[in-house]
């Protein structure tokens, strides 16, 4: 089944290469690797997107929980989360065809954000379903080229992930986070 | 006040404690050298840089503290790296201060460039590259502490030439932030609460004790639950020395080269207490079908251990110590005459095919020689063994009453650890009797630091049990092959002369009546000493429990001389 995590990092360079080789060197496939700024300059967010059994999920949360530099892991999959993916998809399109894309666009709610003389590009943002939707219809008429952004997620509310590493959840306190010894 | 980031570096590290490290100089870190001379640190010149790792690592194991290892850039960094891997599997609490091109140079193929964060990262608890000598306190102050909480381990600094040279403010961090960095050190009330159920419930319960009980110092802790509960306890290679051999409650060495008895208790339990080990494939044989009648409960810090090869019944992720603490207050005092009863029937049967009972032949065995050894030091000299046939049978047979004084590679498994670890406990104990056993395989691959044990005059006595074979591979197989040998036979040279063109006294041993005498002319001698034993060359380590095999379905040794090997089932 699919497992979405949350991981926040602590923004240093190399560490996007920690968590890789993490994976790499545990045998952990994943799906999807988004990474990106927060509302803090010193902290990074990544969404991991994998298909696994429950048993590896668990594991990647762990290890990645080892890391010095992750500060946060939190499961939201199966939780109140708003789940998106962003897809740019160019479609082969002489000038005729462009109403047909229009219309699938429109149903979509995605957008044309470019049209050239033979080919449009589509950006439609949401689940993974509904993109895989308008993959699908679009398909026949041509894709010339595509790219998504990987999945991130945002918990709704004041909602937090679970946190099923041992040790990740209420064995610390606030000022146990500054280290002085 | 301004210094140069290689000032900074000895400052800092003076402020951690240190007061030796193992190194060798070279391009990349010459302004830490020189630096150095103004500071009260002794510096140990070794010959090979994974001596200096191996070196760092035994004096962390025998002392407690963080070992410090230094090398140059590029083929500097590289060799300490089976150093590295080495502390990293046993965790073991190092920091290696490796030398850098200058920053403006890092990316471009430099000479001696080699990208030492991205080789050293899987095999490090956590590593740095330093660009600018502004960072170099607050790193090398969580290097330190990184190393050594929480499950400790190898730490990296790699701090490029600019920034050993260039000046910056120094002012010792009083604290340091790692908000992503918090080992854990209580366990849950509620999981200790299951915990005690089940131990209240057990008939046939039994404590794996690992290296973790000597990493957390809960050696108090782990007698006072075990005598409370009266729960035997059996150990891991590297988790001797945690409980007195000669309790009657302390089973020895589990797993593939374990007592016979103790892999039969483990099959036989209904209750497995792991404290502080990590269910390793030489310590559990055939998962599927590992203590197949055991409820499972496991202490560990490392919440990434748990459920990793065995699913367990209660985890309790926490620091041993404080667990144990919090965990005897819940048990009450139970009596497990009869389990105890089996197990002991078990061991006797053992005892009768051991090496020990079998009349004198006229043949050195290693069992006999280690333990005269034993018996001539008391059992108290520390020991650190190099890998293989002798290692194991270092385990079976040198008894450990106290702990940390049993330093061996467990997980890695390095061959050449012997001898260097050897003369870096002796730096953390040079008032103590320190023993190195080692294989004529794994010797020569760190030999030249005999040059290095001469130099700093170290007081370590070497015991070396050749049998011109790789043992262990011969062992496999004798075993596994059809005794087809390949690549096992080593034509060594004069051992004796080579202590000799050091300088080092050396005796050669060829029957058993010389062992004695040549343990006590080591003894006696100051400095190092070298005893080469020529030992039976086809000797094998037993019991025996094939790769992948049940626990229980060891290769015995044969009663007295008979040659039928017979698998034992509970």
């Amino acid at each position: 089944m699919q497992y979405t995590l949350i991981a926040l990092v602590e923004n240093k360079p190399g560490v996007l290469n920690r968590v890789a080789s993490l994976f790499r060197r545990r045998n952990f496939n994943i799906e999807s690797l988004n990474v990106g700024r927060t509302e803090r300059d010193d902290i990074s967010r990544m969404t991991i997107v994998m298909n696994s059994e429950e048993t590896d999920a668990r594991k990647v949360e762990v290890n990645l929980y080892k890391l010095v530099n992750v500060i946060d892991v939190q499961d939201v999959t199966n939780q109140p989360a708003v789940l998106r993916d962003l897809a740019l998809i160019k479609v082969k399109a002489v000038p005729e065809q462009r109403a047909e894309i229009a219309n699938l666009v429109a149903i979509f709610r995605a957008r044309i954000v470019d049209v050239a003389p033979d080919s449009v590009i589509v950006e439609i943002t949401g689940t993974e379903d509904k993109i895989e939707g308008l993959i699908e219809l679009l398909r026949p008429i041509g894709i010339l080229e595509m790219v998504r952004s990987g999945q991130v997620a945002m918990m709704r509310g004041s909602n937090n992930g679970v946190r099923h590493a041992p040790g990740a959840n209420g064995h610390h306190s606030e000022e146990e986070l500054t280290v002085g010894y | 006040m301004r210094k140069t980031g290689a000032d900074i570096l000895w400052e800092c590290m003076l402020r951690e404690g240190v007061e030796v490290v193992f190194g060798y100089p070279g391009g990349a870190n010459m302004p830490i050298y020189d630096a150095m001379l103004n500071y009260p640190v002794h510096h140990v010149l070794v010959r090979h840089e994974q001596g200096a790792a191996h070196m760092a690592d035994g004096y962390a194991r025998a002392s407690g503290k963080v070992g410090v290892a230094m090398a140059t850039s590029g083929p500097g960094a590289t060799n300490l790296v089976t150093g590295i891997a080495t502390a990293m599997m046993d965790s073991s609490p190092i920091v290696c201060v490796t030398g850098q091109v200058a920053a403006h140079l890092v990316g471009g193929d430099a000479f001696q460039e080699t990208d030492v964060t991205g080789i050293t990262l899987p095999i490090t608890k956590h590593n740095y590259l330093v660009t600018h000598s502004e960072e170099v306190a607050q790193v090398v102050r969580e290097a330190f502490y990184i190393a050594r909480s929480g499950r400790p381990g190898p730490v990296l600094i790699d701090i490029c030439k600019n920034a050993q040279i260039e000046q910056a403010e120094f002012e010792y961090p009083e604290s340091i932030s790692l908000p992503g960095y918090r080992p854990p050190s209580h366990a849950p009330q509620a999981d200790l609460q299951r915990a005690a159920r089940l131990i209240a419930q057990a008939e046939r319960p039994l404590i794996l004790a690992g290296h973790g009980v000597l990493m957390s110092g809960a050696m108090e802790e782990l007698s006072t639950f075990a005598i409370k509960t009266h729960t035997p306890i059996a150990s891991t290679l590297l988790g001797l020395g945690s409980f007195p051999a000669s309790h009657p409650l302390s089973l020895g060495m589990m797993g593939m080269h374990g007592e016979a008895y103790c892999n039969l208790a483990i099959q036989n339990a209904d209750l497995l207490l792991a404290f502080g080990m990590r269910f390793d494939d030489r310590v559990t044989g055939n998962l599927r079908t590992y203590a197949p009648y055991a409820r499972k409960i496991h202490v560990e810090i490392d919440p990434s251990e748990v459920h990793k090869n065995v699913h367990v019944d209660v985890p309790l992720v926490g620091d041993l110590k404080t667990v144990l603490r919090d965990l005897v207050p819940l048990v009450d005092e139970y009596d497990h005459e009869s389990w105890l009863a089996q197990i002991a029937s078990w061991r006797s049967e053992s005892e009768q095919r051991d090496i020990l009972a079998w009349p004198e032949d006229g043949k050195l065995y290693v069992a006999h020689v280690l333990r005269d050894l034993w018996q001539a030091t008391q059992g108290a000299a520390i020991i650190t063994t190099d890998v293989g046939q002798h290692q194991m049978w270092a385990a079976q047979y040198y008894l450990q009453e106290r702990s940390h004084r049993f330093i061996t590679s467990g997980g890695a498994g390095t061959m050449g650890f012997g001898l260097p670890s050897a003369i870096g406990t002796w730096f953390a104990h040079p008032d103590q009797e320190i023993w190195t056993i080692v294989g004529d395989g794994g010797f020569q691959m760190t030999q030249a630091e005999l040059s290095t044990a001469v130099q700093e005059g170290a007081n370590i006595k070497i015991a070396l049990m050749n049998n011109n074979f790789l043992g262990m591979v011969r062992q496999w197989q004798e075993f596994f092959f059809e005794k087809r040998y390949s690549a096992v036979e080593l034509r060594n040279p004069d051992f004796v002369k080579i202590a000799d063109a050091h300088g080092i006294p050396a005796r050669r041993v060829e029957t058993p009546d010389e062992v004695l005498p040549a343990i006590e002319f080591a003894r006696q001698t100051p400095g190092p000493v070298l005893v080469e034993f020529r030992v039976e060359k086809e000797e094998a380590v037993y019991p025996m429990v094939p790769t992948g095999a049940d626990l229980d379905a060891m290769i015995r040794r044969p009663v007295r001389q008979q040659l039928a090997v017979e698998t034992v089932r509970r």
